[in-house]
């Protein structure tokens, strides 16, 4: 902890604050979330890689962060190996105690190379990314000499986010009692999404963003994930066409967040980007089928609206607050979509049946 | 929508512990619900100071007790088709499980709404609600259900000690106890059972120290389900959350525990079939991620008041839509005005609750707090950090105003002391932790002794740890950075003993964290702020600000909101905008949807002031502010703030014994006789002089707070000492005690002319308004109204009375000597207001702003009798011994109307817990007034048994020592005991064993000689209120 950090934003907004985390230099699109407590989730998801994150409430830190808990590789309480966020901005940072926490946020943050603002109030700063929509900001000293001018013309989304977060290589998650593979095509895959599908008794094989159909269906898989991950999904046309290429092989599919967003484009639908997105973990969507409501996580500035979806797609979910489409149906193809996340984690479990659909498809398929 | 055109809603009786004001606000949102939806609504409360028995929101208004006998007449009146029984508390809930039972709701085809019976029961017995839970694998504390003491016994012996006993059916947690060993187990199990509505208990593992938090949930027809908050309590298991601090949202869960738990609510939920709001409570270990469900409560609660006013999600409002059919996507967010009810508030902020007990005015009472309910009140504070709120929370509560650095903290207080206060759970742990850290105390020592989080005992050390080093640099060294620092971790300026510059934030209360714009202006202040969310209104505007009455306490209640709300509706037409600041989360005026602008806030002169600034107000208003209006608008005068209605300087000379003395003799309005004592001898001199007794009291305290009656120069000795003491300063107060009969009345005045309605009470003078039995018309010849009016007069034109105003006077032969002038809304208004049909403080409005169209002195006219009687608090404070004197000692009051006042009296009293006719055995004995306890006897010995105490016979019946009437009142057989007067070394245990067993007990011997006289009428009436005033 030290004093004098400051952030800065796109349209010329300054705030001071108290620096604490690592002493360097960060930048990113400034969006904010409302979920009240999560942060060991929030900050290693890696579909905030590229963003600095504002917290709204106004205490951050009062458990400390936990011991890991990882099981085949699949972290049990955190998202990813690493904070993902480029940034932290918080009312009050705190040095709480529980009895499996092993560090502070601040000497997590400080150990993981990521910078924190405190001492800002976070409402106003929402209430001028809500007005003006999601910008690009940076948090730096004070008195370093940081071209932040500079800085604040990086455009958010490229798709070397995408790089940064998704493997190399394929990783494996072996569930020794079972002989069904599920291929998560990684864009940065939280690790609730694998413990999900782990817990159901599938196989998971991780592969490279970039992975082409045929070595996709060279692991034999008996259902396909598209993942979360950060940025532009409009840049993802390369993406796009593999998604296709996929589906030909009438593999069950479901793509999850930014997969939702792939499939809605690859088959010839509109995604746009959103004014400030959705953050939050207290949601309403409604499952058209069954007309029930469940409140949902959500993690997306960009989104569809049912005049934009194509053919092929049914609206399945939609949010009750603004009518962004959070869910579909393929009426052709094995696949299914939602925008939201019903693995939650941070958040509710409340549409976690979601996988149990996608598991259903993958059992009928193999009748 | 099912086809529901009237509905009978069930309100919550008279104040009492655990039973406040919470359900005004709920049951209000509940009529207002229905009022939206076009139903008629049909409201049953005998609690006369409630908002939600004026016409605001209901159609119709019964004023009679909450029991089958009485709802069955209004039902066979009304034939409603549907029934709310989830708005009124447990009192509401029990009456609509009688009336379901006994097959009246069958008979009359009426359906109840919301939650279904069955899912109540599972709910509330807690042998089925433990078996529900194992039925959905949700885990439970180790516990047995017991139907008797042996299987109680047997059952606590297997699972070991300490445990913790509940009782079924029950309203703050009375009857349970946390017990140690086989005789502490003994000793409660007794009245543990007497407290069971089905006679069954829970003997459950006592989880010392885990955690407590509760989940607030709503479920619509259709099973959608959201949890709308998660309270965390800062005090442990074990303490009842009325009793505890409680913050919201939970501050130290992490997203599995959150989660997990909050999944488990919506499971209990379900399984209860909930369709409303029901609350759902958690134990959670410290060292591990076990958990256990505790219970579930199927209704409307004071948490669920609570949880509405710390996220701006109304949960009873939501609930009553959610009664009548509606979805929860299909009711709008109040806040937003653009999203629905189903969604899960997100806080931008902390809200802490503090209880306020009274235990001072209960001689004998078992100060400890524990898992049965005892404070009288709650605060509630919102903050930008854990230490801005929780700083005002202290405050708020009014127990001091240097808060957590009061007399305790520079008491002499050590360690061993401070340990004991702690493990003793001694009321407002704040102030005891504040003094341990400052006597250096170490965290992990205060969080053992007292099972708080060690999270948030840091927090406080930190505070304390600055305070101090403020205190150390000194007045005139603190920079304004410093200042400002200090500002931000909530102290005010007079702890710091300095004030500079500062712009204090306004921030909205939106339950989406800023998300979405809110169009409803719920608002509080903080010095953790950049900019505000709202802009000043222009300055040309008249805007008026109405300070609420905080924390509630004995002797300020739900009167004072009554006043409030009716000030803000009449204040509209003189004001171009008309706001309230309150900190009291159980209230209707701290509704943001009744009051359009709302500023949740400490009521301190330094935060009125910055409100009052910063927002352009132009007048504020104290007088429906009770006793922190009072002292609030002292200094907001002296500071040349604007404040409406009659002038400081008229309030000062009313509240000065001498200058008001002088000014009544002036004008030759007679007084009892009376002299300012420094000494005890001067006192001495003046009992010589007038002789025993006589009224001692310390000056400058309103309420009736420590007046004592002296009978002889021990009483007197010890009496004055007390009353010194809570002078500070000031010299007390002897008068001479006048026997003869109470009459009030309450006023508004227009500086010249004068509406007042006159009542008297039944109990002989000596005993404290709020304890005595009310009347209105008043009994006596124009004659001697004559004479009370004329007073009231010359003093209204002499002090030039604009507003509210209430004044006392004692009846001796004839003749009204003054004893008291208030210039404020009094506790009385809504009654007398009621009584005739009337809004005194509408015409207090008129006063001030306008003139009457009268000269001289009107009371409407009273076209039937009006009875108002007080609720005790007797079983509820353990240990106190329960007598009626000048102090105050009621909660709360019930009220109806009759053609006699037989008929209005005994279902007045019948209003009030634990209060019934007897049909077994009264016992009836005394010493004082023992011409009426015998007369009472008489009277009752015509259709009970009648017995009385050795030593203290009223009468030629039985006479049996004080142990063995114990013994029988414990057994059951004795189901009425009259006494009078103030007996402690003779009958301490016949009183206390009453209290505990929920026998009701008549304190004066003249209340009750007449109940006597009204308990076996043929005839009793059950109209509409309106009905009476016609």
């Amino acid at each position: 902890m030290d004093d004098g950090a400051r952030i800065y934003l796109e349209d010329g907004t300054v705030v001071d604050g108290v620096g604490f985390g690592a002493q360097s230099t960060a930048v990113g699109e400034v969006v904010f979330t409302t979920a009240m407590n999560g942060y060991p989730e929030s900050l290693t998801d890696p579909s905030y890689k590229g963003q600095i994150l504002v917290i709204t409430h106004p205490l951050v830190g009062n458990y400390g962060v936990p011991k890991r808990n990882v099981k085949e590789g699949i972290l049990g309480n955190f998202e990813s190996e690493k904070i993902a966020i480029s940034g932290l901005v918080v009312g009050e940072v705190t040095y709480g105690t529980k009895w499996n926490s092993v560090k502070s946020i601040d000497k997590w943050m400080s150990m993981e190379g990521i910078p924190g603002i405190c001492n800002v109030d976070t409402r106003a700063l929402t209430k001028k990314i809500r007005d003006s929509g999601a910008m690009m900001g940076v948090i730096a000293k004070a008195r370093s000499n940081a071209n932040v001018d500079a800085l604040l013309k990086n455009k958010y989304g490229s798709i070397e986010l995408i790089r940064s977060v998704s493997p190399k290589k394929p990783i494996f998650h072996n569930n020794p009692m079972s002989n069904k593979n599920v291929v998560i095509v990684d864009f940065g895959v939280k690790h609730g999404i694998l413990q999900s599908l782990y817990e159901l008794g599938y196989n998971l094989i991780r592969v490279p963003f970039e992975y082409s159909a045929d070595k996709i269906m060279s692991f034999e898989p008996d259902g396909i994930l598209y993942s979360n991950g950060p940025g532009d999904p409009n840049l993802l046309e390369k993406e796009a066409e593999n998604f296709n290429d996929v589906l030909e092989h009438g593999i069950p599919m479901m793509g999850l967040c930014l997969g939702h967003q792939i499939a809605i484009k690859a088959l010839g639908g509109r995604v746009e980007k959103m004014k400030f997105g959705h953050r939050a973990i207290n949601k309403p969507v409604m499952d058209l089928e069954t007309k029930k409501a469940y409140i949902t996580t959500h993690n997306h500035g960009y989104a569809a609206y049912r005049k934009n979806l194509p053919q092929d797609l049914k609206e399945w979910f939609v949010s009750l607050d603004d009518g962004v489409v959070e869910g579909t149906k393929s009426l052709r193809h094995k696949l299914i979509t939602t925008q939201f996340h019903p693995e939650a984690r941070p958040g509710t479990k409340d549409a976690h049946y979601v996988f149990g659909v996608f598991d259903k498809m993958i059992n009928d398929a193999n009748k | 929508m099912m086809r529901i055109s009237k509905v009978l809603v069930l309100g919550s009786g008279p104040i009492k512990i655990s039973e406040a004001a919470e359900f005004d606000y709920s049951t209000s949102q509940a009529l207002k619900a229905l009022r939206e939806e076009g139903i008629k609504s049909v409201l049953i409360n005998p609690n006369v100071a409630t908002v939600q028995t004026s016409y605001k929101m209901a159609d119709r208004v019964y004023l009679l007790p909450l029991s089958a006998e009485f709802a069955r007449e209004v039902i066979e009146k009304e034939r409603p088709d549907g029934v709310m029984i989830g708005f009124g508390g447990q009192s509401a809930l029990d009456l609509g499980l009688d009336l379901h039972s006994s097959g009246v709701l069958e008979k009359y085809g009426i359906q109840n709404l919301g939650t279904p019976i069955s899912g109540i029961e599972k709910a509330l017995s807690r042998r089925q609600f433990a078996h529900t839970m194992h039925l959905r694998a949700i885990e439970t504390p180790p516990s047995v259900s017991a139907r008797n003491e042996e299987e109680a016994i047997d059952a606590g012996e297997r699972i070991g000690y300490p445990l913790i006993i509940r009782v079924s059916f029950n309203l703050g947690g009375r009857g349970s106890a946390v017990v140690w060993n086989r005789a502490q187990l003994v000793d409660s199990l007794r009245r543990a059972f007497s407290n069971s509505k089905n006679s069954e208990i829970l003997v459950e593992k006592y989880l010392e120290n885990w955690k407590e938090v509760e989940y607030e949930v709503v479920r619509d027809i259709d099973g959608n389900t959201a949890v709308v908050a998660c309270i965390e309590n800062l005090d442990p298991m074990g303490v009842h959350t009325g009793e505890s601090v409680a913050i919201t949202p939970a501050q130290t869960l992490d997203n599995y525990e959150y989660q997990e738990m909050r999944s488990k609510a919506m499971e209990v939920a379900d399984a209860i079939g909930l369709i409303g709001e029901c609350n759902v409570q958690f134990a959670l270990s410290k060292d591990s991620y076990k958990y256990y469900a505790i219970e579930t409560n199927p209704r409307m609660s004071r948490s669920s008041a609570l949880a509405s006013k710390a996220t701006g999600y109304p949960l009873a409002y939501v609930s009553a839509k959610l009664a009548l059919g509606k979805r929860l996507h299909e009711i709008k967010n109040s806040v937003s005005k653009k999203t629905s009810a189903m969604f899960e508030p997100s806080l931008d902020y902390i809200t802490i609750k503090a209880p306020r007990w009274d235990f001072d005015k209960f001689e004998g009472a078992a100060v400890g707090i524990g898992s049965e309910m005892k404070s009288i009140g709650e605060v509630m504070s919102i903050g930008r950090s854990f230490e801005e709120a929780f700083q005002k929370s202290v405050r708020m509560l009014d127990v001091g105003r240097m808060g957590l650095f009061g007399e305790i903290y520079n008491s002499e207080l050590n360690s061993t002391e401070i340990e004991d206060a702690l493990s003793k759970k001694l009321p407002y742990w704040q102030l005891y932790v504040a003094r341990a850290f400052r006597i250096n105390m170490s965290v992990e020592r205060v969080s053992r002794l007292s099972g708080i989080d060690a999270f948030f005992l840091k927090k406080i050390r930190e505070i304390v740890g600055e305070y101090e080093g403020a205190r150390k640099k000194g007045q005139g060294a603190m920079t304004r950075s410093e200042y400002l620092r200090l500002k931000g971790i909530g102290f005010s300026d007079m702890q710091l003993s300095a004030c500079m510059e500062k712009d204090v934030s306004i921030k909205q209360i939106d339950t989406l964290s800023g998300e979405m714009p809110a169009k409803t202006d719920y608002l509080y202040t903080t010095n953790l702020g950049s900019e505000d969310d709202i802009k000043a209104g222009k300055s040309m505007k008249k805007r008026l600000l109405i300070v609420g009455a905080g924390g509630f306490r004995i002797g300020l209640s739900v009167e004072f909101d009554w006043s409030a709300l009716s000030l803000f509706e009449s204040a509209k037409k003189y004001f171009d905008k008309v706001a309230v600041i309150n900190c009291n989360p159980e209230t209707v005026s701290t509704d943001w949807d009744f009051v359009g602008e709302l500023y949740f806030d400490e009521i301190s002169y330094e935060s009125i002031c910055e409100i009052y600034k910063k927002m352009n107000f132009t007048h504020v208003a104290t007088f429906t502010g009770g006793q922190i209006g009072n002292d609030v608008s002292r200094e907001l005068g002296e500071h040349n703030i604007n404040i409406i209605g009659t002038s400081s300087k008229s309030i000062e000379i009313a509240e000065d014994r001498s200058k008001f003395s002088r000014l009544v003799e002036r004008l030759g309005i007679s007084q009892p006789q009376w002299a300012y004592a420094k000494t005890i001898r001067e006192a001495e001199k003046f009992a010589d002089d007038f002789g025993f007794p006589v009224v001692i009291r310390p000056s400058h305290i309103l309420g009736g707070s420590a007046i004592r009656i002296a009978r002889d120069n021990k009483q007197l000795r010890e009496y004055f000492e007390a009353s010194k003491k809570a002078s500070k300063g000031f010299p007390v107060v002897v008068s001479r005690y006048i026997v003869g009969i109470e009459a009030e009345m309450d006023c508004a005045s227009d500086g010249r002319s004068i509406l007042g309605i006159t009542s008297y009470q039944l109990e002989e003078s000596g005993i404290h308004s709020g304890d005595s039995t009310a009347v209105t018309p008043f009994y006596g010849d124009n004659k001697l109204k004559g004479m009370m009016e004329r007073a009231a007069l010359d003093l209204a034109g002499e002090l030039g009375i604009v507003g509210p105003f209430n004044i006392q006077f004692i009846i001796e032969s004839g003749r009204p000597s003054i004893v008291e002038l208030n210039l404020r809304a009094s506790r009385s208004m809504p009654f007398s207001s009621k009584s005739v049909g009337i809004d005194i403080i509408e015409y207090a409005a008129r006063g001030i702003f306008d003139r009457f169209d009268w000269n001289g002195f009107m009371e409407p006219v009273h076209k039937s009798f009006a009875v108002k009687s007080p609720q005790f608090a007797w079983g509820q404070i353990a240990g106190a011994y329960p007598h009626l004197g000048p102090d105050m000692k009621s909660t709360g009051e019930s009220a109806s109307f009759g053609i006699s006042i037989e008929d209005a009296l005994i279902k007045s009293w019948l209003g009030a817990k634990p209060n019934r006719i007897p049909e077994k055995c009264a016992l009836v004995y005394g010493k004082d007034n023992l011409q009426e306890l015998c007369r009472t006897a008489d009277i009752l010995s015509k259709h009970v048994d009648v017995l009385t105490m050795k030593g203290l016979q009223a009468g030629e019946y039985d006479a049996l020592n004080c142990k063995s009437l114990s013994q029988m009142i414990a057994s059951g057989k004795i189901d009425l005991v009259v006494s009078d007067g103030y007996l402690r070394n003779i009958d301490h245990q016949v009183r206390r064993v009453a209290a505990d067993m929920n026998v009701p007990l008549v304190l004066s011997a003249k209340l009750g000689q007449e109940l006597a006289k009204s308990m076996f009428i043929e005839k009793l009436t059950y109209d509409e209120m309106k009905e009476y005033w016609r």
